[in-house]
Protein backbone atom coordinates (compact mmCIF):
# COMPACT_ATOMS: atom_id res chain seq x y z
CA UNK A 1 0.00 0.00 0.00
CA UNK A 2 1.63 3.55 -0.98
CA UNK A 3 1.29 6.05 2.16
CA UNK A 4 1.81 8.64 -0.76
CA UNK A 5 -1.06 11.79 0.13
CA UNK A 6 -2.45 13.35 -2.67
CA UNK A 7 -0.85 16.58 -3.50
CA UNK A 8 -2.89 19.63 -4.15
CA UNK A 9 -2.38 20.54 -7.59
CA UNK A 10 -2.08 24.04 -7.16
CA UNK A 11 0.49 23.81 -4.32
CA UNK A 12 3.29 21.45 -7.18
CA UNK A 13 6.17 23.10 -8.69
CA UNK A 14 7.47 26.60 -7.87
CA UNK A 15 5.23 29.61 -8.96
CA UNK A 16 7.63 30.07 -11.94
CA UNK A 17 7.30 26.68 -13.19
CA UNK A 18 3.31 26.62 -13.15
CA UNK A 19 3.00 30.20 -14.57
CA UNK A 20 5.11 28.81 -17.40
CA UNK A 21 3.65 25.42 -17.79
CA UNK A 22 0.36 27.62 -18.02
CA UNK A 23 1.25 29.48 -20.75
CA UNK A 24 1.87 26.10 -22.62
CA UNK A 25 -1.15 25.00 -21.44
CA UNK A 26 -3.25 27.89 -22.55
CA UNK A 27 -1.81 27.29 -25.94
CA UNK A 28 -4.11 24.14 -26.78
CA UNK A 29 -7.72 23.49 -26.96
CA UNK A 30 -9.05 23.42 -22.81
CA UNK A 31 -9.60 19.60 -23.05
CA UNK A 32 -6.15 19.16 -24.75
CA UNK A 33 -4.15 19.94 -21.45
CA UNK A 34 -2.05 16.73 -22.45
CA UNK A 35 -0.44 18.53 -25.59
CA UNK A 36 1.12 20.63 -23.34
CA UNK A 37 3.30 17.26 -21.41
CA UNK A 38 6.25 18.03 -23.91
CA UNK A 39 6.79 21.42 -22.72
CA UNK A 40 6.11 20.59 -19.12
CA UNK A 41 8.51 18.25 -18.51
CA UNK A 42 11.32 20.17 -20.09
CA UNK A 43 10.61 23.39 -17.83
CA UNK A 44 10.63 21.10 -14.75
CA UNK A 45 13.30 19.16 -15.98
CA UNK A 46 15.10 22.24 -16.31
CA UNK A 47 14.27 23.72 -13.11
CA UNK A 48 15.76 20.63 -11.49
CA UNK A 49 19.20 20.60 -13.19
CA UNK A 50 18.53 18.98 -16.04
CA UNK A 51 16.84 15.95 -15.46
CA UNK A 52 13.56 13.95 -14.25
CA UNK A 53 12.96 12.39 -10.91
CA UNK A 54 9.46 9.84 -10.61
CA UNK A 55 8.05 12.32 -8.84
CA UNK A 56 8.69 15.08 -10.92
CA UNK A 57 6.52 12.85 -13.40
CA UNK A 58 3.84 12.03 -11.47
CA UNK A 59 3.84 15.32 -10.37
CA UNK A 60 3.12 16.60 -14.28
CA UNK A 61 0.71 13.89 -14.44
CA UNK A 62 -1.27 15.39 -12.05
CA UNK A 63 -1.49 18.64 -13.01
CA UNK A 64 -2.16 18.02 -16.13
CA UNK A 65 -4.36 15.06 -15.15
CA UNK A 66 -2.97 12.70 -17.50
CA UNK A 67 -2.40 8.81 -15.84
CA UNK A 68 1.57 8.83 -14.85
CA UNK A 69 2.21 6.02 -16.92
CA UNK A 70 1.18 8.18 -20.10
CA UNK A 71 4.00 10.78 -18.47
CA UNK A 72 6.42 8.10 -18.23
CA UNK A 73 5.94 6.69 -22.17
CA UNK A 74 6.63 10.53 -23.24
CA UNK A 75 9.67 11.20 -20.91
CA UNK A 76 11.45 7.59 -21.92
CA UNK A 77 10.43 8.14 -25.74
CA UNK A 78 12.02 11.49 -26.50
CA UNK A 79 15.98 11.72 -26.91
CA UNK A 80 16.11 15.17 -24.67
CA UNK A 81 14.69 14.31 -21.19
CA UNK A 82 17.22 12.89 -19.05
CA UNK A 83 15.74 10.25 -16.29
CA UNK A 84 19.44 10.26 -14.48
CA UNK A 85 21.43 12.83 -13.85
CA UNK A 86 23.58 14.94 -15.95
CA UNK A 87 26.17 17.75 -15.76
CA UNK A 88 25.34 20.97 -15.19
CA UNK A 89 26.66 21.51 -18.39
CA UNK A 90 25.18 18.76 -20.95
CA UNK A 91 27.44 18.41 -24.21
CA UNK A 92 25.30 16.46 -26.88
CA UNK A 93 28.03 15.78 -29.77
CA UNK A 94 26.67 15.11 -33.60
CA UNK A 95 28.42 12.08 -34.64
CA UNK A 96 25.89 11.48 -37.89
CA UNK A 97 27.08 11.10 -41.46
CA UNK A 98 27.63 14.72 -42.28
CA UNK A 99 29.70 15.63 -38.83
CA UNK A 100 31.10 12.15 -39.08
CA UNK A 101 32.93 12.73 -42.53
CA UNK A 102 33.96 16.17 -40.98
CA UNK A 103 36.20 14.17 -38.32
CA UNK A 104 33.09 14.49 -35.03
CA UNK A 105 35.39 11.61 -34.01
CA UNK A 106 38.29 13.99 -33.48
CA UNK A 107 36.13 16.38 -31.17
CA UNK A 108 34.59 13.42 -29.35
CA UNK A 109 38.40 11.99 -28.62
CA UNK A 110 39.23 15.14 -27.55
CA UNK A 111 36.36 15.97 -25.21
CA UNK A 112 36.59 12.10 -23.85
CA UNK A 113 40.51 12.71 -23.00
CA UNK A 114 39.77 16.57 -21.71
CA UNK A 115 36.92 15.30 -19.39
CA UNK A 116 37.91 11.86 -18.67
CA UNK A 117 34.65 10.73 -19.52
CA UNK A 118 32.86 8.77 -22.37
CA UNK A 119 29.61 9.28 -23.69
CA UNK A 120 26.66 8.75 -21.20
CA UNK A 121 29.19 9.68 -18.03
CA UNK A 122 29.28 12.24 -15.67
CA UNK A 123 32.10 14.03 -14.64
CA UNK A 124 32.56 13.55 -11.16
CA UNK A 125 32.37 17.14 -9.65
CA UNK A 126 29.08 17.07 -11.48
CA UNK A 127 30.43 20.04 -13.96
CA UNK A 128 30.12 17.92 -17.25
CA UNK A 129 28.20 14.88 -18.87
CA UNK A 130 28.89 13.44 -22.49
CA UNK A 131 26.08 12.88 -25.15
CA UNK A 132 25.88 11.16 -28.19
CA UNK A 133 23.40 12.81 -30.25
CA UNK A 134 21.62 12.09 -34.16
CA UNK A 135 21.98 15.00 -36.25
CA UNK A 136 20.84 18.17 -34.98
CA UNK A 137 20.16 19.91 -38.38
CA UNK A 138 22.96 21.69 -38.84
CA UNK A 139 25.30 20.17 -41.07
CA UNK A 140 26.20 23.11 -42.63
CA UNK A 141 28.55 23.79 -39.27
CA UNK A 142 29.87 20.24 -39.24
CA UNK A 143 31.09 19.12 -36.91
CA UNK A 144 28.60 20.58 -33.87
CA UNK A 145 27.85 20.30 -30.51
CA UNK A 146 24.71 21.61 -28.61
CA UNK A 147 25.50 22.91 -24.64
CA UNK A 148 22.35 23.98 -23.30
CA UNK A 149 20.42 25.71 -25.47
CA UNK A 150 23.19 27.03 -27.87
CA UNK A 151 24.41 25.06 -30.71
CA UNK A 152 28.42 25.19 -31.69
CA UNK A 153 29.34 24.42 -35.18
CA UNK A 154 32.74 24.47 -37.26
CA UNK A 155 34.38 22.62 -34.60
CA UNK A 156 38.30 22.22 -33.84
CA UNK A 157 39.71 20.93 -30.30
CA UNK A 158 41.04 24.22 -29.96
CA UNK A 159 37.47 25.84 -30.84
CA UNK A 160 35.96 23.68 -27.84
CA UNK A 161 38.42 24.24 -25.20
CA UNK A 162 37.88 27.97 -25.71
CA UNK A 163 33.91 27.23 -25.30
CA UNK A 164 34.63 24.69 -22.47
CA UNK A 165 36.57 27.50 -20.48
CA UNK A 166 33.80 30.19 -21.04
CA UNK A 167 31.02 28.44 -19.57
CA UNK A 168 30.41 29.63 -16.35
CA UNK B 1 18.54 33.23 -60.22
CA UNK B 2 19.11 32.55 -56.54
CA UNK B 3 17.50 33.30 -53.34
CA UNK B 4 14.06 34.23 -54.97
CA UNK B 5 11.48 32.63 -52.37
CA UNK B 6 12.05 31.90 -49.45
CA UNK B 7 15.75 33.46 -48.45
CA UNK B 8 14.66 36.82 -50.41
CA UNK B 9 15.06 38.78 -47.50
CA UNK B 10 18.61 37.38 -46.37
CA UNK B 11 20.71 40.20 -47.66
CA UNK B 12 18.77 42.46 -45.05
CA UNK B 13 19.84 43.08 -41.83
CA UNK B 14 18.23 41.70 -38.90
CA UNK B 15 16.06 39.89 -41.81
CA UNK B 16 13.79 38.31 -39.11
CA UNK B 17 12.10 41.56 -37.77
CA UNK B 18 8.53 42.59 -39.46
CA UNK B 19 9.56 46.00 -40.65
CA UNK B 20 12.33 44.19 -42.38
CA UNK B 21 9.60 41.67 -44.00
CA UNK B 22 7.52 44.59 -44.49
CA UNK B 23 10.52 46.71 -46.36
CA UNK B 24 10.07 43.90 -48.83
CA UNK B 25 6.32 43.95 -49.39
CA UNK B 26 5.89 41.22 -46.78
CA UNK B 27 2.28 40.68 -45.78
CA UNK B 28 0.86 42.63 -48.22
CA UNK B 29 -0.65 39.35 -50.04
CA UNK B 30 -2.19 38.55 -47.16
CA UNK B 31 -3.65 41.91 -46.75
CA UNK B 32 -5.14 41.54 -50.42
CA UNK B 33 -6.53 38.04 -49.88
CA UNK B 34 -8.22 39.61 -46.57
CA UNK B 35 -9.86 42.72 -48.46
CA UNK B 36 -10.68 41.21 -51.80
CA UNK B 37 -11.93 38.07 -50.06
CA UNK B 38 -10.37 35.98 -52.66
CA UNK B 39 -12.09 32.96 -53.42
CA UNK B 40 -10.38 30.06 -51.28
CA UNK B 41 -10.61 27.66 -54.50
CA UNK B 42 -8.59 30.14 -56.48
CA UNK B 43 -6.11 30.37 -54.17
CA UNK B 44 -5.62 26.18 -54.19
CA UNK B 45 -5.75 26.52 -58.06
CA UNK B 46 -2.89 28.82 -58.26
CA UNK B 47 -0.84 26.64 -55.53
CA UNK B 48 -1.80 23.82 -57.85
CA UNK B 49 -0.66 25.73 -61.26
CA UNK B 50 3.01 26.78 -59.50
CA UNK B 51 3.96 23.05 -58.93
CA UNK B 52 4.63 23.17 -55.35
CA UNK B 53 5.36 19.99 -54.30
CA UNK B 54 6.07 19.18 -50.39
CA UNK B 55 9.63 20.33 -49.52
CA UNK B 56 9.73 17.83 -46.38
CA UNK B 57 11.17 15.30 -48.82
CA UNK B 58 7.50 13.00 -49.53
CA UNK B 59 7.26 15.16 -52.55
CA UNK B 60 3.44 15.32 -52.53
CA UNK B 61 1.72 18.31 -54.56
CA UNK B 62 0.97 20.75 -52.63
CA UNK B 63 -2.13 22.39 -53.61
CA UNK B 64 -3.62 19.22 -54.01
CA UNK B 65 -3.04 17.84 -50.45
CA UNK B 66 -4.72 21.17 -49.55
CA UNK B 67 -7.57 20.60 -51.76
CA UNK B 68 -8.82 17.15 -49.58
CA UNK B 69 -9.86 19.09 -46.99
CA UNK B 70 -13.81 19.62 -47.04
CA UNK B 71 -13.67 23.25 -46.51
CA UNK B 72 -17.04 24.19 -45.84
CA UNK B 73 -17.74 20.87 -43.01
CA UNK B 74 -18.57 21.87 -39.85
CA UNK B 75 -15.92 22.37 -36.94
CA UNK B 76 -12.40 22.70 -36.32
CA UNK B 77 -9.66 22.38 -39.03
CA UNK B 78 -5.82 23.33 -38.53
CA UNK B 79 -3.15 23.46 -40.20
CA UNK B 80 0.22 22.36 -38.92
CA UNK B 81 3.59 23.24 -39.97
CA UNK B 82 6.42 20.46 -39.61
CA UNK B 83 9.99 22.45 -38.54
CA UNK B 84 10.78 18.91 -37.38
CA UNK B 85 13.95 19.23 -39.58
CA UNK B 86 15.69 15.77 -38.82
CA UNK B 87 16.55 14.47 -41.88
CA UNK B 88 20.32 13.84 -41.52
CA UNK B 89 21.96 16.27 -44.07
CA UNK B 90 18.98 18.70 -43.69
CA UNK B 91 19.40 22.18 -42.46
CA UNK B 92 17.25 24.55 -44.80
CA UNK B 93 14.43 25.15 -42.47
CA UNK B 94 16.52 26.19 -39.12
CA UNK B 95 17.50 28.88 -41.94
CA UNK B 96 13.99 29.99 -42.86
CA UNK B 97 12.63 29.67 -38.79
CA UNK B 98 15.62 32.02 -37.90
CA UNK B 99 15.73 34.45 -40.82
CA UNK B 100 12.49 34.86 -42.77
CA UNK B 101 9.85 33.59 -39.64
CA UNK B 102 7.46 36.32 -41.00
CA UNK B 103 6.97 34.63 -44.63
CA UNK B 104 5.65 31.68 -43.02
CA UNK B 105 3.59 32.96 -40.84
CA UNK B 106 2.31 34.64 -43.73
CA UNK B 107 2.16 31.27 -45.63
CA UNK B 108 0.40 29.32 -42.75
CA UNK B 109 -2.47 32.41 -42.43
CA UNK B 110 -3.15 31.92 -46.21
CA UNK B 111 -2.67 28.08 -46.04
CA UNK B 112 -5.72 28.58 -43.33
CA UNK B 113 -7.63 30.89 -44.85
CA UNK B 114 -7.63 28.16 -48.37
CA UNK B 115 -8.46 25.73 -46.28
CA UNK B 116 -11.32 26.89 -43.88
CA UNK B 117 -8.62 26.65 -40.70
CA UNK B 118 -9.18 29.06 -37.80
CA UNK B 119 -6.12 27.48 -35.71
CA UNK B 120 -2.13 26.65 -36.48
CA UNK B 121 0.40 24.99 -34.95
CA UNK B 122 4.25 25.21 -35.92
CA UNK B 123 6.00 21.96 -34.43
CA UNK B 124 9.82 22.97 -34.17
CA UNK B 125 12.18 20.21 -33.55
CA UNK B 126 13.55 20.22 -29.65
CA UNK B 127 17.18 21.09 -30.53
CA UNK B 128 16.33 24.20 -32.20
CA UNK B 129 16.12 26.64 -29.53
CA UNK B 130 17.36 30.12 -31.19
CA UNK B 131 14.83 29.14 -34.46
CA UNK B 132 11.69 28.45 -31.97
CA UNK B 133 12.78 32.15 -29.93
CA UNK B 134 12.97 33.83 -33.53
CA UNK B 135 9.58 32.40 -34.66
CA UNK B 136 8.30 33.24 -30.94
CA UNK B 137 9.09 36.52 -31.30
CA UNK B 138 7.95 36.65 -34.52
CA UNK B 139 4.23 35.78 -33.85
CA UNK B 140 4.52 38.45 -31.60
CA UNK B 141 5.30 41.01 -33.55
CA UNK B 142 2.67 39.47 -36.09
CA UNK B 143 -0.17 39.27 -33.58
CA UNK B 144 0.09 42.80 -32.38
CA UNK B 145 0.16 44.43 -35.90
CA UNK B 146 -3.25 42.16 -36.51
CA UNK B 147 -1.58 39.55 -38.61
CA UNK B 148 -2.73 36.91 -36.05
CA UNK B 149 -5.80 36.78 -33.92
CA UNK B 150 -9.40 37.59 -34.14
CA UNK B 151 -11.37 39.47 -37.55
CA UNK B 152 -8.06 39.73 -38.79
CA UNK B 153 -7.75 43.39 -40.29
CA UNK B 154 -11.39 43.77 -39.94
CA UNK B 155 -12.10 40.54 -42.25
CA UNK B 156 -13.89 38.93 -40.29
CA UNK B 157 -11.55 35.80 -40.50
CA UNK B 158 -9.79 34.08 -37.46
CA UNK B 159 -6.26 32.47 -36.87
CA UNK B 160 -4.49 31.86 -34.04
CA UNK B 161 -0.80 30.36 -34.26
CA UNK B 162 1.48 28.52 -32.21
CA UNK B 163 4.67 27.03 -31.69
CA UNK B 164 4.78 23.55 -30.38
CA UNK B 165 8.49 22.02 -29.22
CA UNK B 166 9.83 18.82 -29.99
CA UNK B 167 12.26 17.14 -27.59
CA UNK B 168 14.30 14.64 -29.93
CA UNK B 169 12.59 11.96 -32.20
CA UNK B 170 13.16 11.62 -35.64
CA UNK B 171 10.16 9.84 -36.20
CA UNK B 172 8.09 13.29 -35.08
CA UNK B 173 8.97 14.58 -38.91
CA UNK B 174 6.31 11.95 -39.90
CA UNK B 175 3.05 14.10 -40.29
CA UNK B 176 0.83 11.75 -38.06
CA UNK B 177 3.42 10.67 -35.54
CA UNK B 178 3.86 14.75 -35.39
CA UNK B 179 0.14 14.80 -34.47
CA UNK B 180 0.77 12.42 -32.03
CA UNK B 181 3.30 14.47 -30.87
CA UNK B 182 1.24 17.35 -30.52
CA UNK B 183 -1.70 15.58 -28.48
CA UNK B 184 0.93 15.00 -26.04
CA UNK B 185 1.64 10.96 -26.62
CA UNK B 186 4.97 9.06 -27.97
CA UNK B 187 5.06 9.90 -31.83
CA UNK B 188 4.06 6.85 -33.15
CA UNK B 189 2.98 6.98 -36.79
CA UNK B 190 -0.74 6.31 -37.43
CA UNK B 191 -2.25 3.78 -39.69
CA UNK B 192 -3.67 5.31 -42.80
CA UNK B 193 -6.44 5.91 -44.02
CA UNK B 194 -7.72 7.57 -42.81
CA UNK B 195 -5.66 10.62 -43.79
CA UNK B 196 -4.70 13.93 -41.82
CA UNK B 197 -7.30 15.69 -44.36
CA UNK B 198 -9.63 14.00 -42.73
CA UNK B 199 -8.69 12.82 -39.18
CA UNK B 200 -5.62 14.72 -37.98
CA UNK B 201 -5.16 16.99 -35.07
CA UNK B 202 -7.39 16.01 -32.67
CA UNK B 203 -9.38 14.22 -34.81
CA UNK B 204 -10.34 17.40 -36.87
CA UNK B 205 -9.60 17.93 -40.79
CA UNK B 206 -5.74 19.06 -40.74
CA UNK B 207 -2.96 19.90 -43.32
CA UNK B 208 0.27 19.12 -42.67
CA UNK B 209 3.26 20.59 -44.40
CA UNK B 210 6.90 21.67 -44.28
CA UNK B 211 8.31 24.62 -43.38
CA UNK B 212 10.26 25.86 -46.75
CA UNK B 213 6.72 24.93 -48.52
CA UNK B 214 4.51 27.15 -46.28
CA UNK B 215 6.73 29.73 -46.37
CA UNK B 216 7.25 29.74 -50.69
CA UNK B 217 2.96 30.44 -50.26
CA UNK B 218 2.74 34.50 -50.35
CA UNK B 219 5.08 34.22 -53.25
CA UNK B 220 3.24 32.01 -55.26
CA UNK B 221 0.37 34.00 -54.76
CA UNK B 222 1.47 37.53 -55.11
CA UNK B 223 3.78 36.63 -58.36
CA UNK B 224 1.65 34.09 -59.74
CA UNK B 225 1.31 29.89 -60.19
CA UNK B 226 2.74 30.19 -63.39
CA UNK B 227 5.70 32.19 -62.56
CA UNK B 228 6.90 29.90 -59.44
CA UNK B 229 6.20 26.90 -61.74
CA UNK B 230 8.70 28.85 -64.54
CA UNK B 231 11.34 28.95 -61.95
CA UNK B 232 11.84 25.37 -62.62
CA UNK B 233 11.70 22.31 -64.85
CA UNK B 234 9.01 20.00 -65.50
CA UNK B 235 7.38 17.96 -62.99
CA UNK B 236 9.51 20.22 -60.14
CA UNK B 237 8.15 23.76 -59.81
CA UNK B 238 9.85 26.55 -58.51
CA UNK B 239 13.17 26.78 -56.68
CA UNK B 240 14.20 25.00 -53.81
CA UNK B 241 16.62 25.26 -50.83
CA UNK B 242 19.36 23.07 -50.78
CA UNK B 243 21.28 22.01 -48.21
CA UNK B 244 24.91 20.98 -49.26
CA UNK B 245 27.43 19.47 -46.92
CA UNK B 246 29.98 16.68 -46.21
CA UNK B 247 33.84 16.78 -47.87
CA UNK B 248 33.25 20.49 -49.59
CA UNK B 249 34.47 23.77 -49.18
CA UNK B 250 31.73 25.90 -48.73
CA UNK B 251 28.47 24.04 -47.05
CA UNK B 252 25.63 25.81 -46.91
CA UNK B 253 21.83 26.74 -47.78
CA UNK B 254 21.70 27.61 -51.63
CA UNK B 255 17.70 28.49 -52.42
CA UNK B 256 18.03 28.01 -56.47
CA UNK B 257 15.67 26.69 -59.41
CA UNK B 258 14.98 23.55 -59.92
CA UNK B 259 16.61 21.49 -62.72
CA UNK B 260 20.00 23.11 -62.04
CA UNK B 261 22.80 20.96 -62.21
CA UNK B 262 24.40 19.55 -59.87
CA UNK B 263 28.13 20.63 -61.06
CA UNK B 264 26.99 24.27 -60.16
CA UNK B 265 25.58 23.40 -56.98
CA UNK B 266 28.90 21.68 -55.61
CA UNK B 267 30.54 24.71 -57.53
CA UNK B 268 28.74 27.06 -55.48
CA UNK B 269 29.24 25.14 -52.53
CA UNK B 270 33.55 25.89 -53.48
CA UNK B 271 34.06 22.55 -55.12
CA UNK B 272 35.61 19.62 -53.48
CA UNK B 273 38.31 20.34 -50.10
CA UNK B 274 41.78 19.46 -50.45
CA UNK B 275 41.44 19.05 -54.43
CA UNK B 276 39.85 15.47 -53.70
CA UNK B 277 38.22 13.54 -56.21
CA UNK B 278 34.18 13.31 -55.33
CA UNK B 279 33.68 9.79 -54.55
CA UNK B 280 29.74 9.30 -53.73
CA UNK B 281 26.56 12.21 -53.52
CA UNK B 282 23.56 11.22 -50.99
CA UNK B 283 21.15 13.33 -52.63
CA UNK B 284 17.83 13.77 -50.30
CA UNK B 285 18.79 13.22 -47.09
CA UNK B 286 20.18 9.76 -45.71
CA UNK B 287 17.16 7.78 -46.67
CA UNK B 288 18.21 9.21 -50.06
CA UNK B 289 20.10 5.78 -52.08
CA UNK B 290 23.67 6.84 -52.61
CA UNK B 291 24.78 7.96 -56.02
CA UNK B 292 28.45 7.40 -57.68
CA UNK B 293 30.07 10.42 -57.80
CA UNK B 294 30.89 11.03 -61.57
CA UNK B 295 27.05 9.92 -62.20
CA UNK B 296 25.67 12.69 -60.16
CA UNK B 297 27.91 15.09 -61.90
CA UNK B 298 25.87 14.55 -64.78
CA UNK B 299 22.80 15.26 -63.02
CA UNK B 300 20.38 17.78 -62.07
CA UNK B 301 18.90 18.46 -58.88
CA UNK B 302 15.14 17.70 -59.64
CA UNK B 303 12.33 15.12 -58.70
CA UNK B 304 12.91 13.19 -62.14
CA UNK B 305 16.40 13.80 -62.52
CA UNK B 306 17.43 12.29 -59.05
CA UNK B 307 14.70 9.56 -59.16
CA UNK B 308 15.78 8.52 -62.66
CA UNK B 309 19.03 7.44 -61.25
CA UNK B 310 18.05 5.36 -59.02
CA UNK B 311 17.53 7.72 -55.50
CA UNK B 312 15.14 10.82 -54.57
CA UNK B 313 15.82 13.89 -54.02
CA UNK B 314 13.80 14.26 -50.71
CA UNK B 315 14.47 17.19 -48.63
CA UNK B 316 17.46 18.22 -50.84
CA UNK B 317 19.77 17.64 -48.48
CA UNK B 318 23.14 16.87 -50.23
CA UNK B 319 25.89 15.07 -48.58
CA UNK B 320 28.85 15.36 -50.84
CA UNK B 321 31.65 12.39 -49.95
CA UNK B 322 35.20 12.41 -51.06
CA UNK B 323 37.71 9.40 -51.47
CA UNK B 324 38.89 9.23 -48.65
CA UNK B 325 35.59 7.71 -47.44
CA UNK B 326 34.79 4.21 -46.57
CA UNK B 327 31.31 3.01 -47.54
CA UNK B 328 31.05 0.41 -45.35
CA UNK B 329 31.74 3.42 -42.43
CA UNK B 330 29.15 5.57 -43.78
CA UNK B 331 26.52 2.74 -44.00
CA UNK B 332 27.50 1.49 -40.67
CA UNK B 333 26.57 5.01 -39.18
CA UNK B 334 23.14 5.42 -41.00
CA UNK B 335 22.08 2.31 -40.29
CA UNK B 336 22.60 2.89 -36.32
CA UNK B 337 20.89 6.00 -37.13
CA UNK B 338 17.61 4.08 -38.59
CA UNK B 339 17.98 1.56 -35.67
CA UNK B 340 18.34 4.32 -33.01
CA UNK B 341 14.97 5.91 -34.01
CA UNK B 342 12.69 3.42 -35.26
CA UNK B 343 10.22 3.81 -32.89
CA UNK B 344 9.08 0.34 -32.51
CA UNK B 345 5.70 -0.01 -33.42
CA UNK B 346 6.03 -2.08 -36.34
CA UNK B 347 7.84 -5.54 -36.31
CA UNK B 348 9.54 -5.70 -39.77
CA UNK B 349 10.98 -1.93 -38.59
CA UNK B 350 11.78 -2.17 -35.32
CA UNK B 351 13.82 -6.03 -35.61
CA UNK B 352 14.79 -5.30 -38.88
CA UNK B 353 16.42 -2.00 -38.23
CA UNK B 354 18.48 -3.43 -35.83
CA UNK B 355 19.51 -6.42 -38.55
CA UNK B 356 20.74 -4.11 -40.60
CA UNK B 357 22.88 -2.23 -38.09
CA UNK B 358 24.40 -5.41 -36.19
CA UNK B 359 25.39 -6.77 -40.30
CA UNK B 360 26.97 -3.75 -41.58
CA UNK B 361 28.80 -3.11 -38.07
CA UNK B 362 29.91 -6.27 -38.26
CA UNK B 363 31.29 -5.99 -41.83
CA UNK B 364 32.87 -2.81 -40.58
CA UNK B 365 34.62 -4.26 -37.70
CA UNK B 366 36.12 -7.01 -40.35
CA UNK B 367 33.83 -9.88 -38.22
CA UNK B 368 31.59 -10.01 -41.81
CA UNK B 369 30.45 -13.14 -43.27
CA UNK B 370 30.61 -14.26 -46.73
CA UNK B 371 26.65 -14.63 -46.61
CA UNK B 372 25.81 -11.31 -44.91
CA UNK B 373 25.48 -9.19 -48.62
CA UNK B 374 22.78 -11.20 -49.16
CA UNK B 375 21.54 -11.41 -46.08
CA UNK B 376 21.42 -7.47 -45.98
CA UNK B 377 19.68 -7.80 -49.30
CA UNK B 378 16.83 -10.06 -47.86
CA UNK B 379 16.76 -8.28 -44.80
CA UNK B 380 15.91 -4.86 -46.42
CA UNK B 381 13.58 -6.39 -48.87
CA UNK B 382 12.00 -7.61 -45.90
CA UNK B 383 11.22 -4.21 -44.58
CA UNK B 384 10.24 -2.01 -47.25
CA UNK B 385 6.84 -1.83 -47.73
CA UNK B 386 5.67 -3.52 -44.69
CA UNK B 387 5.88 -0.78 -41.98
CA UNK B 388 3.04 2.08 -40.96
CA UNK B 389 5.10 4.54 -41.55
CA UNK B 390 8.07 5.05 -44.24
CA UNK B 391 11.03 4.80 -41.82
CA UNK B 392 11.21 1.68 -42.89
CA UNK B 393 11.92 2.13 -46.13
CA UNK B 394 14.21 4.64 -45.29
CA UNK B 395 16.25 2.70 -43.51
CA UNK B 396 16.42 0.35 -46.35
CA UNK B 397 17.02 2.38 -49.34
CA UNK B 398 20.63 3.46 -47.70
CA UNK B 399 21.49 -0.09 -47.59
CA UNK B 400 20.10 -1.30 -50.87
CA UNK B 401 21.93 2.06 -52.83
CA UNK B 402 25.35 1.28 -51.12
CA UNK B 403 25.38 -2.72 -52.29
CA UNK B 404 23.87 -1.47 -55.62
CA UNK B 405 27.18 0.78 -56.36
CA UNK B 406 29.88 -0.19 -53.66
CA UNK B 407 29.46 -3.99 -53.34
CA UNK B 408 33.15 -4.46 -53.94
CA UNK B 409 34.29 -2.39 -50.74
CA UNK B 410 31.77 -4.09 -48.76
CA UNK B 411 33.15 -7.45 -50.05
CA UNK B 412 36.78 -6.34 -49.16
CA UNK B 413 35.72 -5.92 -45.91
CA UNK B 414 34.59 -9.14 -45.78
CA UNK B 415 37.27 -11.23 -47.26
CA UNK B 416 40.45 -8.64 -45.93
CA UNK B 417 38.93 -7.88 -42.84
CA UNK B 418 39.97 -3.97 -43.30
CA UNK B 419 39.26 -1.47 -45.54
CA UNK B 420 39.65 -0.85 -48.92
CA UNK B 421 40.04 2.99 -48.75
CA UNK B 422 43.44 3.95 -48.19
CA UNK B 423 44.42 -0.04 -48.47
CA UNK B 424 46.89 0.42 -51.07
Amino acid sequence: MSTTVAKDVNELFNPEVRSEIDRWIAKYPPEWKQSAVMAALRIVQDDNGGWLTTELMNDVAAYLDMPAIAVYEVATFYSMYELKPVGKHKICVCTNVSCMISKADNIVEHLEKRLGISFGEVTEDGRYSLKEVECLGACGGAPMMQIGQQYYENLTPEIVDAILEGLE
Amino acid sequence: MANEVCLRTLDLERPWLLEQYQSRGGYEMLKKVLTEKTPPDQIIEEVKKSGLRGRGGAGFPTGLKWSFITRNAPGQKYVVCNSDEGEPGTFKDRDILRYNPHQLIEGMVLAGYAIGATRGYNYIRGEFWEPYERFEQALEEAREAGYLGENLLGSGFDFELHAHLGAGAYICGEETALLESIEGKKGQPRYKPPFPAHFGLYGCPTIINNTESLASIPMILEKGGEWFSDIGVKNSGGSKLFSISGNINNPGVFEIPMGTPFSQLLEMAGGMKDGRQIKAVIPGGSSAPVIPGDQMMELTMDYDAIAGAGSMLGSGAVVVLDDTNCMVKVLDRMSYFYHEESCGQCTPCREGTGWLYRVVHRIETGQGRQEDLDLLDDVAGKISGKTICALGDAAAMPVQGMLRHFRDEFQYHIDHKRCMVGAG
